[in-house]
């Protein structure tokens, strides 16, 4: 009986996850948020169906109550977050907060899966960033000052990237977290938002080769930092996030030629100078002649991912416990053994259109400042998918960084939860910049409604 | 379908909004977009070529845990022979539990392998296929609800179990191996090794069988094997002589008085036979070491080596399953001791059966030798076709002319010369070569080769035959080759 409460879920959380994920593009032949709403309102219930039936799988067939009430504690948390946003911030873009929600949810459904605890632990670490960051919407759309601290973020970020490396221990061979009571804080996750903001004040208003060479500077600073700590998957995030930046504040195609000569002279500089770097391109090259150590993990992830093939085994009838650090690096892994390549290709789309929906609204900015900020963080939010996917999937050699909202890891979620907020405060203060650039007149009074909401 | 609304250049009308200038990178914004579209677009397709091609190799590995997984939730398919006979099947014990059967025992157990204690063989190239279920909907859910397992897909080989039997029978007690294939499909029709073990009784046995190390019954010879080739290589020797001379060999002669001394090197017939005058023709019908190394004597070291690339030497061969590489250190640099020793196949060359049946089905072919393949197709448990394997070619590896010309020498070899003991046919035609490959510093132990193809004038097999320290590959391997022909013709 559970076999068929498995298989029957299994194809109905890919059709799901497809209708969700066509409806994620389809957003964007509206181009006012009334007209979206119904689309909305079709994604919650997907999401909603996608999260009951895998927990319904889960429960035929360990057949303890105990995922029963995981999931109803789950469903309600993540329905707070939704129905909070949507009151608080009525002006709110809902496709970031659907897809926000429905991240969490695989994360916390494989999760699960994985050890009932880590979830649950994960599940109010999710709550608590949720909680805090509630309030960096209305920061960002209110105070227009933050272009004036530029300074202060250089200090903060370069202090707390050198702290890391004098005072953390060592993990795997590289330095990246701190431990404060119990809790492990990564630095390098949060300093990423820091350092966009720091360039961001730097070259908002002054393009002049002196503005360049300080931020280059600050830049290499930072990225030099973390390759001293052997953090290398936050340097390279660092670095392309700081030449986007650069081309676009400048718009020289020249800056953006630099950044790729520097990103292959850097990475083959890696290459000869550290033994690690070595090690994950020759698991890169080949993982089944190294299976045995350094392409073990790299291996063991291709397994999962070719057995489950596009439909997946199914979620629990896998064995994704054999990968290495499945609950974080390898989450993606994970997925596509169970849920199917299908429905993993399905969530790398919707973190695409997580970041179109970005680059949409540091399209719309005329503000420079806060326009390099959305496109700051966008980067850094798309590229660390693309390391992470790309190094489970062995497209690209393996960097070791998490999939942002999904993987395991407290940090990670609550800093990329940060950075929503920060973009949902970004789109909701450009909603109303309309407002009060407009001189008021009859007319307007009639179409402000659609202005306000237009993007 | 468009992404940006009111994007790029276009947006460039209202540069100044409430007294602020406004500086447009929407052009920047938009080319980082796309780029990050295309680079997610090439990730999205590599994923998609991975799961539909590159998987089914990569999970096909003992590192992968999840066999024992599947085992326990659905049955083993079976695989079955080209009549349909069933070669393996998982059958159900008194006690509710599943075991592997082997109905046809020591006669395949090589090629089919075993699932029992690691695995083998078919059971262990096809792994993953006996463990995928693509039966129709309707009986899986029928099986979920009354509780029985579902059945994985079944494996149809090539193998054709009359000549299977033929070969196992003819072999009887004697090292070695036999192998055969259909030149012109590709179709690989018989694998035998001896020794031999039973695949039924594997989990028993494995320590006694593992261990070993003078019979490894385990090694399946046809494939792993690797053997000095003997006379057989007086084939390669032979077409490099084709080539060098553009076909032209009338004019060869030498008169043999069983030995040949060449700057220093002597080179002697087998059992020292003179065979008196000989053309090339002759040479090769009689095995004439002493013709033969002088034939080497003359050849061009460096078109050698092409030739010997050509042929797969030192070169990865187009089969399916693991097998030994072909050694051969013919080169520029090669002394002339070595050059004669190679050209009549002892040296330092070393072979595999499998290799020389691929060499001599291409000469059969008139040069172009066919993909091998063993797994036909893939059947559901009702006997739907999942996957069928197409006849490709591999491509020509002897030029049609000369393959022309040994076709006739292989066929003077079994009218006139060492392999006359086969002559005698029902309805079809054998040409071929033996050899007695010597192995040892005592020159009266040698392994009987016999390597060739039989025509019906429609159909056309060819079989390669080594008896290890079988003496004479006329007297010993040629029959067993015989015997499976007739097993496949008659």
């Amino acid at each position: 009986m559970e076999l068929i409460v498995v298989e029957i879920c299994r194809y109905l959380i890919i059709i799901c996850m497809g209708i969700y994920t066509i409806q994620c593009f389809a957003v964007f032949r509206y181009s006012n948020e009334y007209d979206r709403k119904g689309i909305y309102l079709r994604q919650n219930f997907f999401m909603v169906m996608i999260h009951f039936m895998s927990f319904l799988s889960l429960y035929a067939q360990y057949d303890d109550l105990m995922y029963f009430r995981a999931y109803l504690i789950q469903q309600i948390g993540i329905m707070i977050i939704l129905v909070a946003y949507r009151f608080v911030y009525p002006k709110a873009n809902i496709l970031i907060i659907n897809n926000m929600c429905m991240l969490i949810t695989i994360g916390l459904i494989i999760l699960t899966r994985l050890s009932y605890d880590r979830a649950m632990r994960q599940f109010y670490i999710v709550m608590a960033s949720a909680l805090i960051t509630f309030a960096v919407p209305f920061i960002i759309s209110r105070i227009r000052l933050f272009e004036k601290f530029k300074w202060i973020y250089v200090g903060i970020g370069l202090a707390s990237l050198a702290a890391v490396l004098m005072f953390s221990s060592v993990i795997n061979g590289s330095k990246i977290s701190f431990s404060i009571s119990g809790f492990n804080f990564q630095p390098s996750e949060y300093v990423k938002i820091i350092f966009v903001f720091a360039i961001a004040s730097i070259l908002a208003h002054d393009h002049s080769l002196k503005a360049v060479l300080i931020s280059a500077l600050i830049a290499m600073i930072h990225v030099l930092l973390l390759v001293a700590s052997k953090d290398l998957g936050s340097a390279i995030i660092y670095f392309i996030v700081y030449f986007c930046m650069l081309y676009c504040a400048t718009r020289n195609v020249f800056y953006f030629l630099i950044g790729l000569i520097g990103l292959a002279i850097g990475s083959f500089g890696g290459y000869k100078l550290f033994r690690h770097v070595r090690v994950r391109v020759t698991a890169f090259l080949d993982p089944m002649g190294n299976i045995t150590d350094a392409g073990y993990q790299i291996a063991q992830s291709l397994f999962a991912i070719g057995t489950g093939g596009w439909l997946g085994m199914g979620i629990g009838q896998g064995a994704p416990k054999t990968i290495p650090v499945v609950a974080a690096d390898f989450i993606f892994a994970a997925i596509c053994e169970e849920l199917g390549v299908v429905f993993g290709m399905c969530l790398v789309l919707l973190c695409l259109s997580c970041f179109i929906m970005f680059m949409n609204i540091s399209m719309k900015f005329e503000d420079p400042f806060f326009k390099l900020v959305a496109l700051g963080l966008a980067v850094a939010y798309i590229f660390q998918i693309f390391l992470t996917i790309g190094g489970v999937i062995k497209f690209i050699p393996l960097t070791g960084v998490t999939l942002p909202l999904v993987s395991y890891g407290g940090t990670s979620v609550a800093v990329t939860l940060c950075v929503f907020a920060v973009i949902q405060g970004l789109y909701i203060s450009k909603g109303r910049d309309h407002k009060r650039e407009h001189i008021p007149s009859p007319e307007d009074f009639k179409t402000e409604k659609l202005d306000i909401v237009e993007l | 379908m468009k992404i940006f609304k009111n994007t790029g250049s276009k947006q460039n009308k209202a540069p100044v909004r409430a007294g602020r200038r406004h500086i447009d990178s929407n052009r920047q914004i938009g080319f980082i977009t796309y780029m990050f579209l295309f680079l997610f677009l090439g990730m999205l397709i590599y994923l998609g070529y991975f799961t539909q091609v590159r998987s089914k190799n990569i999970i096909n590995n003992t590192y992968n845990k999840r066999q024992a997984l599947l085992e326990s939730r659905l049955i083993r398919g079976d695989i079955l022979s080209s009549e349909g006979n069933v070669l393996a099947t998982t059958v159900s014990d008194n006690d509710g539990g599943y075991y592997r059967y082997y109905p046809y025992r020591n006669t395949f157990a090589h090629i089919v392998g075993y699932s029992t204690h690691g695995v083998l063989g078919i059971e262990s190239m096809e792994n993953y296929t006996l463990l995928t279920c693509d039966g129709n909907i309707v009986t899986r859910i029928s099986n979920d609800l009354s509780g029985k397992k579902n059945h994985g897909d079944n494996i149809c080989t090539t193998l054709n179990t009359k000549m299977q039997e033929a070969a196992y029978d003819a072999m009887d007690d004697r090292k070695g191996a036999v192998v055969a294939m259909n030149v012109k499909t590709g179709e690989i029709l018989c694998v035998v090794s001896k020794p031999d073990f039973d695949p039924n009784e594997v989990i028993g046995r494995w320590d006694r069988l593992n261990d070993d190390k003078d019979n490894s019954p385990l090694l399946n010879r046809a494939f792993l094997g690797s053997y000095p080739p003997g006379s057989t290589f007086k084939i390669v020797t032979a077409l490099e002589y084709l080539k060098e001379h553009n076909g032209n060999i009338s004019d060869y002669g030498f008169e043999c008085k069983g030995s040949f001394e060449y700057k220093g090197s002597v080179i002697n017939c087998y059992n020292e036979t003179s065979h008196g005058w000989v053309n090339f023709d002759d040479s090769f019908a009689q095995s004439c070491n002493s013709s033969f190394a002088n034939i080497s004597s003359q050849l061009d070291k460096r078109k050698f080596e092409d030739t010997l690339g050509q042929l797969m030497f030192n070169k990865e061969l187009p089969l399916p399953f693991k097998y030994s590489m072909a050694q051969s250190d013919i080169g520029r640099s090669s002394s002339t001791d070595e050059l004669l020793q190679t050209g009549i196949g002892q040296g330092r060359t070393l072979i595999s059966p499998v290799h020389m049946l691929l060499i001599t089905s291409a000469i059969a072919n008139d040069g172009v030798l066919m993909r091998p393949y063993v797994v036909s197709a893939v059947e559901n448990s009702d006997g739907g076709i999942i996957q069928k394997t197409r006849v490709r070619e591999y491509g020509r590896i002897i030029d049609s002319g000369y393959s022309k010309s040994l076709q006739n020498m292989m066929r003077e070899v079994v009218v006139n010369g060492t392999a006359k003991r086969v002559l005698d046919t029902q309805g079809y035609t054998i040409s071929g070569k033996t050899g007695s490959a010597e192995y040892s510093s005592n020159k009266s132990l040698s392994h009987a080769w016999f390597t060739g193809f039989a025509d019906d004038g429609d159909q056309q097999i060819a079989v390669t035959v080594i008896v290890e320290g079988g003496g004479s590959g006329g007297a010993v391997a040629a029959p067993v080759a015989k015997r499976v022909f007739d097993a496949y013709f008659n």
